[in-house]
This record gives C-alpha cells, structure tokens and sequence, in this order.
C-alpha cells in the first residue's frame, strides 16, 4: 500500500492543471466563436428564409457543418494529430489540445448561432428592411443584437462542452484536469487526486455555465420591467 | 401621394398558382388618409407588403410622387424604402433597444450624424406623446404606446407616404383610440399621406377620407367615405352606419304608422334638424322608432327607423329624400321583430 499523496500536493497539481485547463479551453471557445459565429450567420443568411437565400451553399456548408459535428471528439484528436503537428510543432500538451477542440466546436458554435438568429422575429426583421437598412446593418443592428443574450448562451454552452471535451484529451496526455485525473487519479489509483480534479472540474463548468447565464441576462432587454 | 397601379401578384400553391392582387389599382392624394379594407383572404396583407416594399409585385407600378419605385434594386431600393413610412403588423419594435434606439434606427441607415439623430428623435417622441418614455424598452410599454413608437420610427426619415398594416389589429378599442389620434396628427400636422390596410370598420369611421374595397385581389369599390355612405348598392355601407337599436318599439307600434322607413343622415344640421323639420312642414305625426348614431371623421351620421302618419306621410318622406337623406323603405317587420 502506497502513501496517499500530500494534500499540498495534490492542491499544487491540481492547480497548475486547472491552468492548463482554463488555458486550453478559453482559447479554443475565443477561436470557436471567432470561427462558428461568422460560419452561423452565413449558414442563416443563405437559408431559405434567410436575408440572401443561397440554395446549394446553404446545403453545402450545412453538410460541411454536420459531418464536423457528427465526428467523436476523441476520433477528431486522432485524425487531427499531422494538422495540429503542422500548426504548434507538437501533439500533445494543452497547446497541442487547441486544434482539435476549436475545429470540434466551430460548426457546433455555427449551428448554435444559426438557431439562435433564426429565432429573431422576422416581423423585427422586415420592420428594420422597411427602414432602408443595408444587409450589413441588418446584420450587426439587428440579427446580433436581437439574439444578443441566446449568442452568449450559446458560447457558454460551447465553453462547458468544452471542458468535457478537454478532460477527454487527457486520453492522449493533452494536460489539463482530465489528464491529472486519467493519468494520476485512475492510472496510478490515486483517490485524492482523482477526487479532487473531478470535483474542480465540475466546479469550473458550473462557473462557466453561471456566468454566461448572467451575462446573458444583464444584456437582455425583455422584460426587463421585472427586474430592479 | 401614392398611386397604385394594376398590381399584380401571385404566390405559387399547390398545383395552380395562387393570384393574391389581380390587377389592383388605387390612388390616394396627397394628404388624405384612405383606408383598404375586406375580407381575410382578400389579398390585403399581400399589397400591404408590395406597398412595404418586401415583395416584388409580378406586374404594376406603385409610385410615390410619380416615381416607380417596384423595379429598383440595391442601393436605390434601399434609399426609395425610406420614402414610404411603414407601420408592420403586429410587434416590430426591436426589443433589444430602447424606444429611442427603435426611432433612430432609419436615421441610422439613413447615414444621418449622431446630434441630429437625437434631436429628430425627439422631435418625433413628441409628436406621438411619448417624450417620457425614450428610454423605456418595448417590454416596458403598453401595446398601444408600443404602437405609436413604431409610427414615430416609420416616419423618422420624413417619409410623404405612411402605410400603417393593420395597426390597431392587437389593440382593445381604447388604446386604439390613442393610435388612431396619432395617425390622423400625422396627416394634419405633417400632411403625410396615409395608406391604412385593416379589418377594423372603426379604423375607417375615424380617420379615412378614402376608402377601397378589396375583395379576391381586386378593388371592388373605391371613393370618399362619405360618397359610398349615402350611395346605394354600395357594399361597406352597412358597416360603417351605426346600429339601429329599437329596444321598447313593439311590432304593433310599428303596425300603426302609414309609413315606415329606415333614414340616414349625415352632417350636424341634418342630425339634429331634419327630421322635425320635416314632419311641421307636411303636417305629419313622425315617431322615431329607433335609431344609432356615429361619426366619420368629424361629421355625426345618424341612422332612424321612422314611422310617419298622416295625409302627407310620402311627401315627408320625399322632402327628406330631397335634402340628401338616405331613405330605405322598411318593411315594417325589419329587425325580425314579428318574426
């Protein structure tokens, strides 16, 4: 029977972990958003009911899209690994991690928007083309504006998606919390650590989850007579 | 002023397509309200939107100050949009903005610098009563008040045209009032003219000078309120006369008199002199048995069922034929009443 790990050791490790992970998964949903964003208001102009209807890029990019999307996370590290050793000169480690997360959630992130500007009144919409707006306008004034609060919710529940898919990533030695857990916690039956890392985990995706509710919420202009 | 003409427009359907406006035609003067109505289904909605220009009409030309505005695209399409005000069906407000940030926005597409934006905003607050609440969000105001922030945004680019799609159509009668009010301000202080597509006959009695008739796509009737009120055949006539209530009036009263006839009169003196006039010059017993009264615009238009006795009872009746009053000879069960 082995010592149990110091607790100060366990809080060092699972500290620099919960580092790599925030490292990791910030990045990737900043790039996530940066990416699906634009790639969910094209997939919603071009729909039929959208601002430009475009038939077949529509049906193009919404396959694009749904192939991404059907892949396994686990699979994309695997299939990703000579892209992501092209672009960061490394496979594994939290840097190493970004690739395949970020190309894992942008048509994710894309869907996300899509839905999300597809639930703007479109009477809101006609009454701003009345006005004279240009696409553009239409675009930034009103479509991102309007679904302002559910594009926050999406990006928050792509962020704790996120910290599930980089837990995963500890498969392949990617750093982060699932990793320490994996490596340490399962592969070395190390209960406080295993306890431990899986308990800030949940945490970090809780927090995630609450502070993008509240954000979205201090946006949102609907019924805002209820609150003071 | 607006002209309308020969739109045409269909939708595909199942099969065969579906011919929503069928060769539409209509004109409304420079400032002068004029009203569309008619059944659902009669292609109202459908030259709401052409007139919005968000829909392409198949054939015809709708032009404002003579100019065509249905061919043009981009840019020009763009610009003409903010030569006809509109007033959307239904909740069109964007509710992530205040009801300032509602009004600025044509101002915006408009290309119009930020210090003038404001003060045109508020110039157009005040003009729909509403100054207090620029900073309210379409959440926190009322459908009525919700409904004149979308008329002051409609008119922000100083439009000549406001189409108003059934404005009052989520409204209870009273807040209609107060919308209403707005649009006929609109006409008299701007000298705006309004096209105002509705189902509501109280729309029409208040503020339409015009009215147009739609029904299967095509204009089915079309001139001054007042004209088709008095006109006979005329198919709105019944509902824009008032109710004829007749409570107390038993079928044996009606049975004694020699005449009776129902009478529509219009305009102050004829409301209130007319009908006493009548019955000391011919030396006839004339009994209303009942009657409604309404109002188009500002002119009071009354509706009686009269019963009349005496030797001349005809040629009472005739004498108020003379003068413009509208005589429909009752049969003396009208209103079901010995049914």
């Amino acid at each position: 029977m082995r010592e149990p790990t110091p607790w100060d050791r366990v809080f060092d490790l699972v500290i620099s972990a919960t580092g790599d992970t925030v490292y990791m998964v910030g990045i990737a949903t900043l790039l996530a958003a940066l990416g699906g964003i634009p790639l969910g208001i094209v997939l919603h102009m071009t729909s039929p009911t959208g601002l430009s209807p475009r038939r077949i890029t529509h049906r193009v990019l919404g396959a694009v899209v749904d192939v991404g999307r059907s892949l396994p996370f686990v699979v994309l590290l695997v299939v990703l690994s000579a892209f992501t050793r092209a672009l960061v000169q490394t496979t594994i480690g939290p840097t190493a991690v970004i690739v395949p997360l970020t190309v894992g959630a942008v048509p994710f992130v894309a869907r996300l928007v899509e839905s999300a500007l597809r639930e703007v009144n479109v009477a809101v919409v006609e009454a701003a083309i009345t006005t004279g707006a240009s696409r553009l306008r239409l675009v930034r004034s009103v479509l991102l504006r309007e679904a302002g609060p559910a594009l926050v919710a999406a990006i928050g529940v792509t962020a704790v998606t996120l910290i599930g898919y980089s837990a995963m990533a500890g498969v392949i030695g990617g750093g982060g919390l699932g990793d320490l857990a994996i490596r340490h916690g399962y592969q070395r039956n190390d209960e406080r650590i295993l306890l431990a890392s899986v308990l800030v985990l949940g945490g970090l995706a809780w927090l995630t989850q609450l502070t993008s509710d509240f954000i979205a919420r201090t946006i949102d202009r609907r019924r805002s007579a209820l609150r003071v | 002023m607006i002209t309308v003409e020969n739109l045409t427009k269909s939708f595909p359907g199942k099969g065969e397509h579906v011919l929503a406006l069928d060769g539409v035609s209509l004109s409304v003067p420079a400032g002068t309200v004029c009203g569309v109505v008619g059944p659902s289904g009669a292609g109202k909605s459908t030259l709401a939107r052409c007139v919005a220009l968000l829909e392409r009409p198949d054939r015809g030309s709708i032009r404002v100050e003579g100019v065509d505005l249905v061919a043009l695209r981009g840019r020009e399409l763009r610009d003409a949009r903010r030569r006809i005000g509109v007033v959307p069906q239904g909740d069109s407000l964007l509710r992530q903005r205040t009801a300032a940030g509602n009004v600025a926005l044509p101002l915006e597409s408009a290309g119009v610098a930020a210090p003038a934006r404001r003060a045109r905003v508020a110039e157009l607050l005040d003009l729909v009563g509403l100054t207090n609440k620029a900073g309210s969000y379409p959440d926190q105001l009322s459908g009525g008040q919700r409904q004149r922030v979308a008329v002051a945004r409609a008119l922000a680019a100083s439009p000549s045209v406001l189409l108003a799609d059934e404005p009052t159509s989520a409204l209870d009668p009273e807040t209609t009032g107060s919308v209403l009010a707005v649009l006929d301000r609109v006409r008299s202080e701007l000298g705006v003219t309004v096209l105002v597509v509705t189902h509501d006959m109280a729309v029409v009695r208040r503020i339409c000078d015009d009215v147009a008739v739609l029904e299967g796509g095509r204009v089915v009737e079309h001139g001054k309120v007042l004209d088709l009120l008095t006109q006979p055949g005329s198919r709105i006539t019944a509902s824009l006369l008032p109710e004829v209530d007749q409570a107390g009036t038993t079928p044996r009263e009606i049975g004694q008199y020699d005449v009776v006839a129902e009478v529509v009169l219009v305009g102050f003196a004829a409301v209130g002199a007319l009908l006493p006039e009548a019955a000391h010059r011919h030396d006839v017993e004339l009994a209303i048995l009942g009657g409604g009264l309404t109002r188009l615009g500002e002119t009071p238009v009354a509706r009686f069922k009269i019963g009349i006795n005496g030797e001349r009872s005809e040629r009472a009746l005739s004498w108020l034929a003379e003068r413009d009053a509208v005589i429909r000879r009752a049969p003396r069960d009208i209103g079901g009443l010995a049914a």
